[in-house]
């Protein structure tokens, strides 16, 4: 008997900690695989795709995102945007006067994939990456980025360190950043007072988010009456994290997660019909397109985005887009969008050409891209630092009749 | 009030929990196995709910049946290729074949719906009990979820106690040997385990879902984690320590999120078993037994 508990205890352990990686090690496993393979043919290919430059007619962009997933909806936004910039740019006589070509691969919003994706395009001589879409596999491919010394532009990375590699650029707000203009937002138009926070203690993007939000909302004589937490692992029942949260009297609940899980906590709050103002960032955006959820639900939800579809300037980007794809585009496609634009600018302030080596392009992107200054759909008069952080004024969106109204 | 709010939060969970963990219970009661396989037969349950009542469009009712028959189906086919032929192997080669199945489902499950997370429209459409003056709120999933946790439970000794087949188990589960030689079909006593077993597996899918909306190729290894954890707190083996040791988890889970932290729920509800463990080796309700040596 005291065999058979021992061994089960082990295979609780085994268990557990197979869970703990996020609750996916089938498909690590299987990831692992394909980076062997990955690797060994990168072997054969690497000498090609380092040092000798490929054939100099066009440039190569290469894309990495989540395009099956639990955060599809951002990387197919962007791959999507990404395809339909660079057919308006061939169109309209390359950048710098060459064509483009472009290839996007597919991370499933796992980091060990999104160098899987890497490796298969460096494989096919890309020059610039766009992506990758989400933090954490953003951070593990500028990494590798870095030491090629490849010119990394990210949409849509939020995580403070996605661009701590000097050769990584990013086009939407950091988190500290987006946790701070959410307390100023809020703060500024007097939406409440009592703050309940619910986050996701797993993940980067929702702690970074909240560590800057903290600060600040005490700043601005916010009160954060509740602060609860949920795991990747635990991200079902939110019952008790909702309680707390209605018991400490919270007019608005900051909601600094994906817009899966949000869902799932707009349901439950109904549920416990608890309704205070309901307040997300960027990665809110998508709950709108959730297979089967109730948008009713997502009704009055507030959200700190730089972009929607309905705004007046976005109008020839939307219709394209809609035409194309027969979709409405996110902030995600939006940011896309906007990099593909900078990075045609920056290629031609740097005059880059297609035959210079990899390592050589990123040298003179990373001047040009301090130096350009680019009127997008996610923020007129957008500028870059040296960093990689851009400059642009934070803007809201409320979810009214199913869609995003600017504030 | 809102104590009691989160206690019967947690009693629901620990219903779905102790579901789960009669499945785990009997199993291992009566094959002497863990079937780690036995959280994704949940997972496999819940989506052939979904498929019928969401994607087809069927009434809710014929989702359940539907449900308990393809997991009632799996079960048995899993124990005939994967087990059967390993009766008489190491128990560590069982184990080990079991996490493969469970790896097998999950990605099976991947390839058919795909990682993208579906909500799963509850099977219960009923209002929400107001109880106190409409300050305790107790949706009516909860009680059905507890109602049906209960009438299981009570079937399952019923059938345990006074059938045939039941006490066949029994027979088997005290010395496999020894049933054979009295004309008990060892074998088919063990299917029929796993039949019982993945139909619970099916009905905790259900509820989960129906409680918890979110549906994803991964919905099953968590919830079947716990509710192994709630076997073994339990006794595992024992029917009705499944059902006591899966209520307690389901409510110090939901106590520690309340009163500890919301963080550390998870590691508490672990760090429990642990303690149990050292102090009543065999679980609340578990036999004693004597190491032959």
């Amino acid at each position: 008997m005291k065999k058979l508990i021992g061994l089960s205890m082990a295979a609780v352990l085994a268990a557990s900690l197979t869970a703990c990686g996020g609750s996916n090690t089938a498909e690590t496993t299987a990831a692992t695989t394909d980076a062997a393979v990955a690797q060994e043919e990168n072997e054969d290919g690497t000498g090609e795709s380092a040092e000798e430059a490929p054939s100099g007619e066009t440039f190569k962009i290469g894309m990495i995102g989540p395009l099956t997933g639990d955060a599809a909806t951002y990387g197919l936004g962007v791959r999507n945007a990404v395809e339909l910039a660079i057919k308006e740019v061939n169109e309209a006589g390359g950048m710098n006067g060459y064509q483009v070509e472009y290839k996007p691969e597919d991370d499933e919003h796992d980091p060990e994939k999104a160098i899987n994706a890497y490796n298969a395009l460096k494989d096919w001589n890309m020059q610039i990456l766009i992506g990758a879409v989400t933090s954490k596999p953003c951070i593990a491919v500028s990494a590798e980025s870095a030491a090629d010394n490849l010119f990394q532009i990210t949409p849509s990375g939020s995580a403070v360190e996605c661009i701590a590699e000097p050769n990584v650029f990013r086009v939407c707000f950091s988190d500290p950043d987006q946790g701070k203009a959410s307390a100023q937002y809020i703060a500024e138009n007097k939406l409440a007072t009592k703050i309940g926070v619910i986050y996701d203690s797993s993940t980067e993007y929702s702690t970074g988010i909240l560590e800057s939000f903290r600060p600040e909302a005490e700043a601005q004589g916010l009160e954060i009456v509740a602060e609860e937490a949920f795991t990747a692992n635990n991200a079902t029942d939110f019952s008790v994290q909702i309680d707390n949260c209605k018991e400490a009297g919270a007019e608005l609940l900051f909601m600094p997660f994906y817009y899966t899980e949000a869902s799932t906590v707009l349901k439950q709050c109904a549920d416990k019909e608890f309704a205070p103002i309901f307040f997300g960032v960027d990665g809110m955006d998508g709950i709108l397109s959730v297979k089967n959820f109730d948008t009713s639900l997502a009704e009055g939800v507030m959200l700190l985005t730089p972009f929607s579809a309905d705004e007046a300037g976005s109008q020839a980007f939307v219709e394209a887009y809609k035409a194309a794809y027969s979709d409405t585009p996110n902030q995600f496609a939006a940011d896309a969008y906007d990099a593909v634009y900078a990075v045609k600018a920056a290629i031609e302030q740097g005059n880059i050409t297609p035959d210079m080596s990899v390592s050589d392009i990123c040298e003179a992107m990373k001047v040009a891209m301090t130096e350009i200054t680019i009127d997008g759909l996610t923020g007129s008069q957008m500028t870059w630092t040296e960093a990689g952080e851009p400059n642009k004024e934070p803007k809201a969106a409320k979810i009214e009749n199913g869609a995003y109204v600017m504030q | 009030m809102s104590f009691l709010s989160c206690l019967i939060s947690g009693i629901s969970l620990g219903s779905i929990y102790a579901i789960i963990a009669l499945g785990y219970t009997m199993v291992y009661g009566i094959a002497k196995m863990l079937n780690f396989a036995h959280g994704d037969i949940i997972m496999v349950g819940a989506f052939a709910a979904y498929t019928i009542v969401s994607t087809l469009g069927m009434p809710p009712i014929l989702g359940v049946i539907v449900a308990v028959a393809v997991c009632t189906l799996l079960g048995v086919t899993v124990e005939r290729i994967a087990y059967k032929p390993l009766r008489g192997a190491s128990s560590l080669a069982v184990l080990i074949t079991a996490i493969g199945v469970s790896y097998l489902l999950q990605n099976l499950a991947l390839l058919i719906f795909s990682a993208n997370p579906q909500k799963f429209q509850s099977v219960v459409n009923l209002p929400a009990l107001k109880l106190a003056g409409g300050e305790l709120s107790v949706s009516a999933v909860t009680i059905i979820t507890v109602v049906t946790c209960l009438v299981v439970m009570f079937c399952l000794t019923s059938f345990i106690n006074k059938t045939k087949k039941g006490q066949a188990m029994l027979a088997v589960s005290e010395d496999r040997g020894a049933a054979t030689l009295m004309g008990i079909n060892v074998n088919g006593t063990i299917a029929l385990t796993f039949a019982i077993g993945s139909a619970l597996a099916a009905i905790a899918g259900v509820l989960y879902c129906s409680a918890y909306d979110t549906l994803t190729p991964y919905i099953g290894s968590m919830p079947g984690i716990k509710a192994f954890t709630a076997a073994v707190f339990g006794g595992i083996g024992s029917i009705p320590g499944a059902f006591i040791g899966g209520i307690i988890l389901g409510i110090i889970e939901q106590l520690a999120k309340k009163y500890i932290s919301s963080q550390l729920a998870d590691a508490i509800v672990f760090a429990v078993l642990i303690i149990v463990l050292l102090v009543r080796p065999s679980g609340i309700l578990g036999k004693k037994t004597n190491e032959k040596v």
